[in-house]
């Protein structure tokens, strides 16, 4: 069974690789552009596993991370922060609020591929 | 018994003393004989009782000038030997001892003359040494205020209460950007000799920063110091570093030293930290922008890798890339244009004088080679506002196109003044050169030799302010740049200070302050002469402030420690909101247009509030102008509740028998100088003038504290009533 995983981000450019990237890997895949359509999208298809970006308009990750975490039926979804943000100080922040995994841009896709599947496989 | 009467009465007591031996010697003589011997003596003495009277005289007599030789001799010289010397002894003048007396006696005064001499040159040597040492501290204190004047740092020392001691002029500057109403008391409200540092800094906030001194000095250290940012109510942030003052008494063990003030050094860092957060700022969006747009285009490489992408979506991810390479550069430019101008707004521009930068300028122009270069006409007392490197990079980089591009050999320099500005010409004889090569110029960043800076000259002309063209002489064929650039003020003047006033050299410190106590709650304890006055004068639309009258301007300046602080001043004309009688701008030339646009009492009275806070206000009969600011109590809610001295009752106390306490009178008598008389400000220095030489009177008449002044004034006050 494919697992479905949400892509939040506002950069269309950044937004074009990864859906390329999770639907190539097999994964059933849906898409945000802001934090509020995130979490809308999130309550709807209830993902299994999130990229959620941090510099979103609306909505920040951290804050679409934070309600997450606070909602009963959403906490077990899974949360990879990907951010523009690379001090210790807002990896720190990330996972403060909830995030499962942290990767600053720019990363490798390869690795971005391989982290995805470890956490899938460790729920699973 | 007094001195003029002991000598007759030690004769009396000798003809007392003989005419009992007389008669004892007859009654002894008498008690031997028999009844009938006796009356033959009698008869046989009766005939001669003259001859025995006379004897008795004549030795009585003999006996006399002997007792009155020996009196004078032995009595009298050494009384007035110890008199001259209780006058020498009381300080008198040194003048030899005259003794007619004993050789004894002689000996004596001759040795208290040797121990008064010697007495006297140890005072002299004493007083050579006092006059000596004061005179090198005076120097000390002169060379340290001339030394502060010209520090370009803003320094205050504080004693341990947070009272100032000094401060330079430059704090003075910086305080009056610091003050809410700076037209008014330009900071003088805030930082004056005496006052609290409290005003300006929170109390906290020094406290803090002298426990940091306290506990580094417990550490041992010997330079203690502490440094905080405050801001103000503008937004402004300053930088103050807290250095430790100690006791001199210990100087010996520097680190065991009590401590007893602290110096402040202060930094206006408002730019320096608006600068430092919009580099923060371009470089932030410099790493973060920058890392979005690499994993953008990271990722879009990776995928246009895979083997298996299909011809629309490779498309795509090339037009990713081709999208995010677009937005870097164009961040990276304008990153660039915002460092430039910050570059821009950095540049420090210097006083320089004129013929210096030309000076500078020919060397620079001269190590280009090949080319002459001399300087014509320079007028050397223009001086200069300008960032010299920027504007000698300019000259060379002209010089030097000149030279490359149009093999111009010969240059000159000329400098003069023009209206508020100064033409600077580089000219040569010969080609001129298009508008559009000059344009050109103008816009290429520059470069001379090795040397490339990324600015153009337009950047350096705008820098300044100034302007820049090129223009031709057709008859005398020649052509020249010219750059117009700002002079600088002749002599700023010292900061905060009207130049009217700068005949005295402003003081700007008093030590005394160190010893001064802690302000003790029991003020009317406290010695005139100690006192931190506020002495001010106002004028007024007219004489009753009942009927509507109003505050048309408030003077004032400040005493402290017994000196009159004339830079410490306050003046400000007040807005009546009402019609000001034509006689009276006749008294203070005060005219109504004068009075436009002024702030209104009300904006006024906050300020002289703060002026005179924690001092003893001081008027000529002050009953009247203290009337004036009560009825503005109620709309302002200031009160002006310390205590109130009155030049007017304290002389009439003084001086009952004058006819006259006005002002000018008193003046007179004592020898002030009036000047501005009828302007608040002058009024107030000539009170100011009257108190000071007041107080030593006062105190010859026994009173010496403001509490006693105040009750002599209140008797006067009485007296003056039943008038």
């Amino acid at each position: 069974m494919s697992h479905k995983v949400l892509i939040a981000d506002d950069e269309a450019n950044i937004l074009i690789s990864l859906e390329y990237l999770m639907k190539r890997e097999g994964y059933e895949v849906s898409v945000a552009r802001d934090g509020e359509e995130a979490l809308a999208a999130i309550l709807r298809e209830r993902p299994a596993l999130v990229l959620l970006d941090v510099m979103m308009p609306k909505k920040t990750g951290l804050e679409v991370c934070q309600e997450l975490r606070a909602n009963e039926t959403l906490r077990g979804t899974l949360v990879l922060m990907l951010t523009a943000k690379g001090r210790d100080t807002d990896v720190a922040k990330g996972l403060g609020s909830g995030a499962d995994a942290y990767m600053t841009k720019p990363f490798s896709t390869r690795e971005l591929v391989q982290k995805v599947r470890e956490m899938l496989e460790a729920r699973a | 018994m007094k001195p003029a009467w002991r000598l007759p009465a030690a004769i009396g007591a000798l003809a007392l003393a003989m005419a009992l031996l007389a008669a004892l010697s007859v009654l002894l003589v008498g008690a031997t004989l028999e009844p009938a011997e006796r009356d033959a003596v009698a008869a046989a003495l009766a005939p001669r009782a003259m001859l025995g009277v006379a004897l008795w005289l004549a030795v009585f007599g003999l006996a006399a000038w002997g007792l009155s030789r020996a009196f004078a001799r032995f009595v009298e010289a050494p009384a007035r030997l110890r008199e001259q010397a209780q006058v020498l002894v009381a300080g008198g003048v040194s003048q030899a001892l005259q003794t007619p007396g004993s050789a004894d006696l002689q000996g004596l005064a001759e040795a208290i003359g040797t121990l008064v001499r010697q007495r006297s040159v140890l005072q002299q040597d004493v007083a050579q040494q006092i006059a000596d040492a004061s005179r090198r501290i005076e120097q000390e204190r002169s060379r340290l205020s001339a030394l502060m004047a010209e520090l370009t740092q803003s320094v205050l020392v504080c004693n341990l209460d947070g009272r100032i001691l000094l401060y330079n002029s430059r704090a003075r500057a910086q305080f009056r950007a610091w003050s809410r109403t700076p037209q008014t008391a330009g900071g003088a409200e805030l930082i004056g000799l005496g006052r609290s540092i409290h005003a300006v800094f929170d109390r906290q906030l020094v406290a803090h920063a002298l426990e940091t001194i306290r506990e580094r000095m417990r550490a041992g250290a010997v330079q203690p110091s502490a440094q905080f940012v405050t801001s103000n109510h503008a937004g402004q942030l300053l930088r103050v570093q807290m250095a430790a003052v100690r006791e001199p008494a210990a100087a010996l063990d520097a680190a065991e030293a009590p401590l007893s003030g602290f110096v402040l050094m202060l930094d206006d860092i408002t730019r320096e930290f608006e600068q430092d957060s919009l580099r923060d700022q371009l470089l932030l969006g410099l790493t973060e922008g920058s890392r979005a747009s690499l994993g953008n285009l990271r990722a879009a490489v990776e995928m246009l890798e895979l083997p298996d992408l299909e011809a629309p979506m490779r498309e795509r991810f090339q037009a990713v890339v081709r999208d995010e390479i677009g937005a870097m550069t164009t961040r990276v430019q304008s990153l660039a244009a915002d460092l430039l101008s910050g570059m821009k707004t950095r540049w420090p521009m210097e006083d320089m004088l004129g013929a210096d930068l030309v000076a500078a300028g020919l060397r620079r122009i001269e190590a280009l080679g090949a080319v002459r270069v001399s300087a014509a006409e320079v007028d050397a007392a223009l001086w200069l506002k300008v960032d010299s490197f920027s504007l000698l990079q300019a000259l060379a980089y002209l010089a030097g196109r000149l030279v490359d591009e149009y093999e111009v050999r010969s240059l000159q320099l000329r400098l003069r003044a023009a209206g508020a500005r100064a033409q600077l010409d580089l000219v040569w004889v010969g080609v001129g050169l298009s508008t559009e090569t000059v344009m050109g110029w103008q816009l290429d960043a520059m470069r001379s030799g090795a040397e490339a800076t990324p600015l153009t000259l337009r950047d350096v002309v705008e820098r300044h302010g100034g302007e820049f063209w090129f223009e031709r002489e057709r008859v005398r064929h020649e052509a020249f740049f010219r750059f117009l650039l700002p002079c600088s003020a002749a002599q700023e003047p010292a900061a905060g200070e009207p130049a009217a006033r700068s005949d005295s050299r402003p003081e700007f410190y008093d030590f005394d302050l160190f010893q001064a106590s802690p302000q003790s709650g029991a003020l009317d304890d406290c010695p005139l002469a100690e006192l931190t006055c506020t002495v001010f004068d106002t004028e007024t639309t007219g004489l009753s402030p009942s009927e509507g009258d109003e505050i048309i301007q408030i003077g004032a300046t400040r005493i402290v420690n017994g000196r009159l602080l004339r830079q410490e001043c306050f003046e400000q004309l007040v807005d009546p909101q009402r019609a000001l009688a034509a006689a009276s701008a006749a008294v203070h030339g005060i005219r109504p247009e004068m009075l436009a646009g002024q702030p209104t009492i009300l904006q006024v009275l906050p300020v002289f509030h703060a002026f005179a806070r924690d001092t003893v206000l001081v008027a000529h009969n002050a009953a009247f102008d203290m009337r004036f600011l009560q009825l503005k109590e109620a709309q302002s809610g200031l009160r002006f509740d310390q205590p109130v001295l009155d030049t007017l009752l304290l002389s009439a106390w003084l001086h009952p028998n004058q006819d006259s306490h006005r002002l000018e009178a008193i003046a007179e008598r004592f020898g002030v100088l009036v000047t501005g008389r009828h302007t608040a400000l002058g009024d107030a220095m000539v009170t100011a003038e009257v108190f000071l030489r007041l107080v030593p009177l006062l105190q010859g008449r026994g009173v010496r504290t403001l509490g006693e002044a105040r009750t002599a004034a209140q008797q006067t006050y009485e007296a003056r009533l039943r008038y």
